[in-house]
């Protein structure tokens, strides 16, 4: 060694492994316009597909006349349900085990439900085809309010189910009831009702909302008749879940379908599911040999593709005098639309909503969901969430504050009373799930403590009598949050999609010179993969981050992956790229050793080789290793250095985290501001803290979003009144808080590199301190609850209703 | 529909193509001329996914008319970068400062930044982020993309911004 040796300190730094804030490989390509998204995919002859779409929330199609249209100059054919009935398409499988119509056969059910797929030379002439396809509709009764899904004489939405008293799920009530699903003690949970000293019982609604990407979904289907290969260019979260489906579906083989997802412009949940536009433009591929293509616009997405949330929580809580919860009893209504299209784990037809005990030591609970079917859009997915994990950190956490006041309790106080303390974990919790670590006390006081909690109650508490002495019109309100994720879907003994158990998988090839390829099950939307998987082999075999490619969404070059969604890809596949990479790990050692001439157990790892023990001189690079792969390897061994993991996680992980809104609020017009907004998120080992905590400032302002406006609200006739982003809130620059970011590690004991993820939680512990601090803001006034969205109206509403609008 | 010919600059270079009467500049854009980095998020003009610089002003190319845009001179993302091909302090200031994520939006918010950034070389925070309000991004939440303008104003006077990502 001599002074130009690097230091481990220096060779630590040109990994640019974990921990590292490492710029993202993305970058390069997106900030010159250079991405490659599925619009961008042009194919010599391709066509334009483009639907007709009904004006109606619910009718019977009469007649569909499609003759004008086909004489429009460029038009080429009109797919109806009766075209897809001769390949048995008319209906698809949905992720929940229900039907839907893929185009309408006989009735609407929804606004906007797809009636036609006019195929044509080019977007323009697609249009000029819709406009002339001539519907003949009837109109029904519609039914757009969930609670009266059930009522005995409400209308029948899903004939083709009649007769059916068993769906998916288990029996059905009704002719609109999907499934009930009953979790957890009810006995002992009535008792500990029976026997409490405090009760709170209140109706909270999580609305109907959007995950609303920028890029919409689309594709681009190819069918090559001569082989029988059908290649798909789409916006898939679930690439290989894609193929299968197609597969099973329009009964393809398998190994001819290619599912590609280029650049994806934005997922959250939304592109995940299985719609009508990516069946309808497969057939109309085969139907004309040449590629179609389908490109969703705003208004459709909005109002077709896949709604989040529509959860009517009854919530009630039992506890001691002096702050102890005893018992949790929840009863949620489900708004499924007109098919119940969930994309959910196939065993779970409400999510893991079964977390709503949150982070705290519940004895005992008792939940049940009841699924309806309305004339609203199909969908449910999980907007950048967990399956339905947002909504059941929403309810807790408001139900706790309705509690605490209840109480006369500060609601950081209630909350620390009844934590699960660091020592329960793993804690098992009543509802069935075992949490794997967590350290919640030391969470929730540093957040107190950064955020001077005890001094913004103080000014509270000034700013309340001052209201009261007439001296301002602005009300303060602190919106604590405390939530608990379960993320990383998941085992197979739990978790599985259409049959498939829910793995991740990676597969690492070493190149001879010391760089390598990785290829993935998941695929990013964002979330910055191409950067971060890279970061973790670096850290595991030594290997520079930038030499590692990261390849992801072909399903011809990946290894089987269930996709990104549910903060699984951290969970998941960043587990199988450990794993992967420790595999790559023991047979460079092997190679090491025999080019060493040492026994394997002499070596050591020291950061990007191996090392003799007890002789410092004696070292291998990786890098030399992998040439070594290549021409040297121990007799017996096989030559090339690569390996695979198909990872199935023991359980889920659970990320938390503390969070603090400080809004106020001018009582006369409703308008808000947001004073400040502090997030503290464990996500346990952290792999990136730049991407960490861009994924937090993104994850907050849609929790902001989702909290204080953003709405698919229908009228009385199902009439989307929300179906663009003039009336749809979208958040600016200018209405966007400013964020505060801060963290704690408490590593997860099962994962290979204790990782939790991250990109949800913000906006799982977002919208409840957003509504929590309006409903703060608002409860020395006499009010308990007020419903989501709090927009200035509605703002302006709840103090009307209050009675201080003079 | 009977085609027009029209002509324009786009990125330096002449170019031309027919187009319908009721072709939009962004189709044209993408679709004629191939330039595939000028995106569409709504076409409804909200979102800003769309934005070209026409004629020295932030436009978003999807509520135009190709034939609207006939004789004029446009840049747009891909016209962004260093004449040498490095990237733009802007360009770069979006990569340094983590100010996107999955990079739809960019493009457009990488446009309508350069023209702001002309219009006025020492924004404030809050010049910027009402500078940017007709450019929406999902992922970010705005606030390193608000440090990666500064990063780029920063070093257009030739001094280092100091901020780092958060």
């Amino acid at each position: 060694m001599n002074d130009l040796t690097p230091t481990r300190e220096q060779r630590t730094a040109a990994l640019e492994g974990m921990g590292c804030k490492r710029k993202r490989v993305e970058d390069i390509r997106f900030t010159q316009g250079k991405g490659n998204y599925v619009d961008d995919v042009k194919l010599p002859g391709m066509l334009h597909g483009d639907f007709v779409r009904s004006p109606h929330a619910h009718a019977r199609v009469k007649s569909i006349n499609t003759d004008e249209a086909l004489k429009v100059p460029g038009v080429l054919a009109v797919i109806t349900a009766e075209t897809l009935k001769t390949v048995n398409l008319a209906w698809m499988p949905t992720l929940a085990g229900d039907v839907q119509m893929v185009l309408a056969d006989g009735k609407v059910l929804f606004q906007n439900q797809e009636v036609a797929f006019v195929v044509a030379t080019d977007r323009y002439a697609a249009d000029d085809g819709v406009s002339k396809v001539v519907v003949d509709y009837e109109a029904l009764p519609v039914l757009v309010d969930p609670f009266k899904s059930m009522a005995p004489d409400a209308p029948v939405l899903r004939e083709d189910l009649a007769g059916k008293t068993t769906g998916a799920h288990g029996p059905r009530k009704h002719h609109n009831h999907i499934f009930e699903w009953s979790v957890g003690d009810k006995e002992l949970t009535d008792a500990a009702f029976n026997k409490a000293e405090v009760t709170i019982k209140e109706m909270i609604s999580y609305h109907r909302t959007h995950p609303s990407p920028l890029e919409t979904c689309q594709c681009v289907c190819s069918f090559d008749k001569i082989k029988g290969e059908l290649t798909i260019w789409g916006t898939f979260q679930a690439p290989h879940v894609i193929r299968t489906v197609v597969a099973l579906i329009a009964k393809l083989p398998e190994q001819k379908i290619h599912v590609i997802s280029p650049d994806i412009g934005g997922g959250f949940g939304n592109k995940v599911g299985a719609y009508p536009g990516y069946i309808c433009a497969a057939v109309a591929s085969i139907v004309t040999g040449k590629p179609v293509k389908w490109v969703e616009d705003r208004i459709e997405n909005l109002t077709a593709t896949s709604f989040a949330r529509d959860y009517h929580m009854t919530t009630e809580i039992a506890a001691t005098k002096d702050g102890k919860v005893t018992g949790l009893r929840v009863h949620v209504l489900a708004d499924h639309g007109a098919f119940d299209a969930c994309a959910d784990p196939s065993k779970w037809p409400a999510g893991f909503f079964n977390i709503v005990t949150g982070s705290y030591d519940f004895p005992v609970a008792h939940l049940t969901v009841d699924g309806v079917y309305s004339n609203k859009a199909p969908g449910g997915v999980a907007y950048r969430c967990s399956f339905r994990v947002t909504e059941a950190a929403y309810c807790i956490e408001r139900a706790m504050d309705i509690l605490a006041q209840k109480l006369g309790m500060d609601p950081a106080e209630l909350r620390l009373k009844n934590f699960i303390r660091r020592e329960q974990f793993p804690y098992h919790s009543a509802l069935g799930w075992e949490y794997d670590s967590g350290d919640y006390h030391t969470a929730m006081r540093k957040m107190m403590e950064s955020t001077d909690y005890a001094a913004l109650r103080k000014e509270q508490a000034e700013k309340r009598e001052a209201f009261k002495r007439g001296e301002t019109r602005e009300v303060m309100g602190l919106g604590v949050s405390f939530f608990t994720e379960i993320v990383g879907a998941g085992p197979s003994k739990n978790c599985d999609i259409l049959g498939i158990a829910m793995f991740d998988s990676c597969e690492i090839r070493m190149h001879p010179t010391g760089a390598g390829i990785a290829r993935m099950g998941t695929k990013s939307q964002g979330q910055g993969h191409e950067t971060t998987w890279a970061q973790i082999i670096a850290s595991e075999i030594g290997i520079p981050a930038d030499n590692i490619m990261v390849e992801e969404g072909n399903t011809d070059t990946a290894p089987y992956g269930l996709g990104t969604y549910g903060s699984r890809s951290t969970p998941v596949a960043g587990a199988a790229i450990a794993m992967a990479a420790r595999k790559i790990k023991a047979k460079a050692q092997m190679i090491a050793a025999y080019k060493l001439e040492v026994h394997e157990d002499d070596l050591e790892w020291d950061i990007d080789g191996f090392r003799v023990k007890g002789l410092p001189e004696k070292f291998m690079s990786m890098k030399d290793i992998c040439w070594a792969a290549y021409n040297s390897v121990p007799p017996g061994m096989e030559p090339g250095l690569e390996a695979v993991s198909y990872y199935d996680p023991p359980n889920m992980t659970y990320p938390f985290g503390a969070y603090l809104c400080v809004m106020d609020i001018d009582v006369d017009t409703g308008v808000y501001k947001v004073r400040r907004f502090y997030a503290l998120d464990d996500c346990g080992t952290r792999i990136n803290p730049m991407i960490i905590e861009g994924q937090v400032h993104g994850g907050l302002t849609e929790a902001f979003a989702i909290a204080m406006g953003q709405e698919i609200r229908y009228d009385d006739g199902g009439n989307v009144v929300t179906g663009s982003f003039m009336d749809f809130f979208m958040p600016t620059a200018v209405e966007t808080p400013r964020w505060e970011t801060d963290f704690t590690v408490t590593p997860s004991p099962h994962h290979p590199i204790g990782a939790k993820g991250v990109g949800e939680s913000p906006n799982v512990g977002g919208v409840p301190a957003f509504s929590n601090a309006v409903n703060d803001a608002f409860s020395f006034l006499g009010s308990t609850h007020i419903q989501m969205p709090h927009d200035y109206w509605r703002n302006w509403k709840a103090a009307k209703s209050l009675g201080v609008l003079g | 529909m009977a085609k027009i010919h029209v002509t324009m600059k786009v990125n330096g270079a002449e170019v031309e193509g027919l187009v319908e009467p009721r072709t939009l500049l962004v189709h044209f854009i993408r679709e004629n001329l191939q330039l595939t980095g000028t995106h569409i998020g709504c076409e409804t003009t909200h979102c800003g996914a769309c934005t070209v610089d026409i004629d020295g002003m932030s436009v978003k190319s999807c509520t135009m008319f190709a034939i609207q845009a006939n004789g004029s001179d446009i840049t747009t993302i891909e016209g962004m970068a260093n004449a040498d091909g490095t990237l733009s302090h802007l360009q770069e200031g979006f990569r340094q400062m983590h100010g996107l994520q999955c990079g739809y939006c960019t493009p457009g918010m990488i446009v309508r930044a350069h023209r702001l950034l002309q219009e006025n070389p020492a924004p404030t925070e809050d010049e910027i982020r009402a500078g940017i309000a007709g450019n929406i991004c999902r992922c970010t939440g705005y606030q390193n993309i608000v440090k990666a303008i500064q990063y780029a104003a920063a070093k257009a006077k030739g001094v280092e911004f100091k901020e780092a990502a958060e």
